[in-house]
């Protein structure tokens, strides 16, 4: 066991935490209408206590637990956290207790559904979405954390580079929500005009906490103090810079005037795409990775997103879909040995295999995700309803879900 | 009695406040309202969906006087809210007759309430 590794990983299991409340929770309020943004706040906040008490009684044992077989799925053994304790476990990180890795991974258990709510934010009923978060934490999040980080996964005895995440969390939070704004429907009155973001402040406020936040998910996904943990902090940093710079460049073009909000969206999109991507590649490439990501997202937010006409209501798709898939391809373009011995070569380093394993990520678990929020839906739609009343949603979700206002306007 | 009500620019209030207390009318209330006029509002863009024709933040008084007062308010108002040459969404004053005013905390009505 080492302190120092200890106590990092400790601290970006607080900077991870801070991406869902207040982080993701701000950059989303921000985004709806007034009458909703209780709505997201609450759903935010909810997911941190519901999937924490997931994870820590069967969550984590299904995603880490050992392999009942074939790369599957954890079994039940460390449910309730029996024998995930003090003692480091080598297979994950053998300089940490045990519990510090599990309590580290808990914290993307908890940000990759919140994720989805940006795309059925604004007209999604409050039980349904407190069951269906609860379902597809458990059968689509923990199996597709097992295939590929959980010693026996079969997506990482092929071989496949995930740092931190961009397939777990950003593909398949990003691919659900796409399938649950088309399952579900736009919001009313999405087709006559667009809806004005209630609070853009928030939405840069939340922004930025990502971004602080974003430094313990990747760099702190090293699992340790240590130079690979050095390469992860400066890839994410440069390339949410370059997103972020470029997103500005391009829509001034485009339209006019760079706004904050494309700014900010474009580092989002950044600093997603350079999530699989940091323990592997260059300060260099993840410059041009950075680069690119703002094109591709920005196509798929401003052009696709119109051109299919579905009601990703913030961009859940478009930005951590789109940004995982891309990232995920770019690790196996960029990747050398180099910068991580652990890891592998990519394409451009000699090593055209690791592309396709890469390329067989990106096709697998938009599969699995996509089809698993498919049946989802119809259990919880058949049983519960997914989506509010016509009338309610016209009210808000603040008065007829919470009973609650954020903001008064006569004393 | 009129009741006269003023559409004008936000941040021409403070100039228009000063020229009403300096002909000595001094209640008024003011509200931020949203419109547009000739000008026809103006375009925001967000993540690429443009809104064409959004409404102008306006500042709007409402103002009751006795008869003496009326053309000093009108002038006041002019005065202080023309911006340079004047220009299109600079505002408008519109003059309603007033029934009736009553002093709530005296009971007292007509002119005598209002000043």
């Amino acid at each position: 066991m080492n302190t120092g590794d200890t106590a990092w990983v400790l601290m970006s299991s607080v900077l991870v935490l801070g991406m869902t409340i207040p982080g993701l929770a701000f950059f989303y309020g921000g985004l709806v209408r007034r009458k909703n943004v209780l709505s997201i706040l609450m759903q935010c906040f909810i997911i941190v206590c519901i999937i924490s008490l997931q994870w820590v009684l069967f969550g984590y044992s299904l995603a880490f637990g050992p392999d009942t077989g074939y790369g599957i799925i954890g079994g039940l053994k460390w449910a309730g956290l029996h024998s995930v304790g003090g003692r480091p476990n080598a297979d994950y990180a053998a300089t940490l207790p045990h519990q510090v890795f599990m309590i580290f991974q808990a914290m993307f258990a908890i940000i990759t559904p919140a994720l989805i709510i940006g795309a059925f934010a604004e007209r999604m009923k409050f039980s349904a979405f407190l069951v269906f978060t609860l379902l597809w934490a458990t059968l689509v999040y923990d199996p597709l954390a097992h295939w590929v980080w959980g010693t026996g996964g079969w997506l990482r005895g092929l071989g496949a580079l995930d740092f931190a995440g961009g397939i777990v969390v950003h593909v398949s939070s990003g691919v659900s929500a796409l399938t649950l704004a088309i399952l579900l429907g736009k919001r009313c009155g999405y087709d006559s005009r667009p809806f004005r973001p209630h609070n853009l402040p928030f939405t840069v406020l939340g922004a930025a906490l990502l971004w602080f936040g974003w430094f313990g998910f990747n760099a702190g996904s090293a699992l340790g103090a240590n130079e690979l943990a050095a390469n992860a902090f400066v890839t994410t940093h440069v390339a949410t810079a370059a997103a972020g710079f470029t997103w500005a460049l391009i829509e001034w073009r485009h339209h006019g005037a760079p706004t904050v909000l494309g700014v900010v969206t474009g580092a989002v999109a950044g600093l997603v795409a350079i999530t699989p991507a940091c323990g592997f590649v260059n300060p260099m490439n993840a410059i041009l990775i950075g680069v690119l990501v703002a094109v591709f997202c920005y196509l798929a937010v401003v052009w696709l997103k119109a051109k299919l006409g579905y009601d990703d209501a913030l961009d859940a798709f478009g930005v951590h879909g789109v940004g995982g898939i891309w990232g995920t391809i770019a690790t196996g373009l960029f990747a050398e040995k180099a910068i991580n011995a652990a890891g592998a070569d990519g394409l451009f380093f000699g090593n055209p295999r690791q592309l396709l394993v890469q390329v067989l990520l990106v096709v697998i678990a938009p599969i699995f995700a996509a089809a698993m929020t498919w049946i989802l839906f119809k259990v919880v739609d058949g049983w519960i309803g997914m989506r509010v009343e016509k009338q309610d949603e016209i009210v808000g979700l603040d008065l007829t879900q919470q009973s609650e206002s954020a903001y008064t306007v006569i004393e | 009695m009129k009741y006269i009500v003023a559409i004008i620019q936000p941040h021409r209030l403070e100039d228009v406040k000063q020229a009403l207390e300096a002909v000595d009318v001094n209640l008024m209330t003011v509200t931020n309202v949203l419109g547009q006029g000739r000008q026809k509002g103006h375009t925001e863009i967000y993540r690429g969906a443009k809104e064409v024709g959004g409404l102008l933040r306006k500042v709007r008084l409402d103002i009751a006087v006795n008869e003496a007062f009326v053309e000093p308010t009108i002038a006041a108002i002019s005065q202080g809210a023309r911006t340079e040459g004047g220009q299109v969404g600079d505002g408008k004053i519109f003059v309603l007759d007033l029934a009736d005013c009553i002093r709530i905390s005296s009971g007292e009505r007509g002119g005598v309430a209002i000043g």
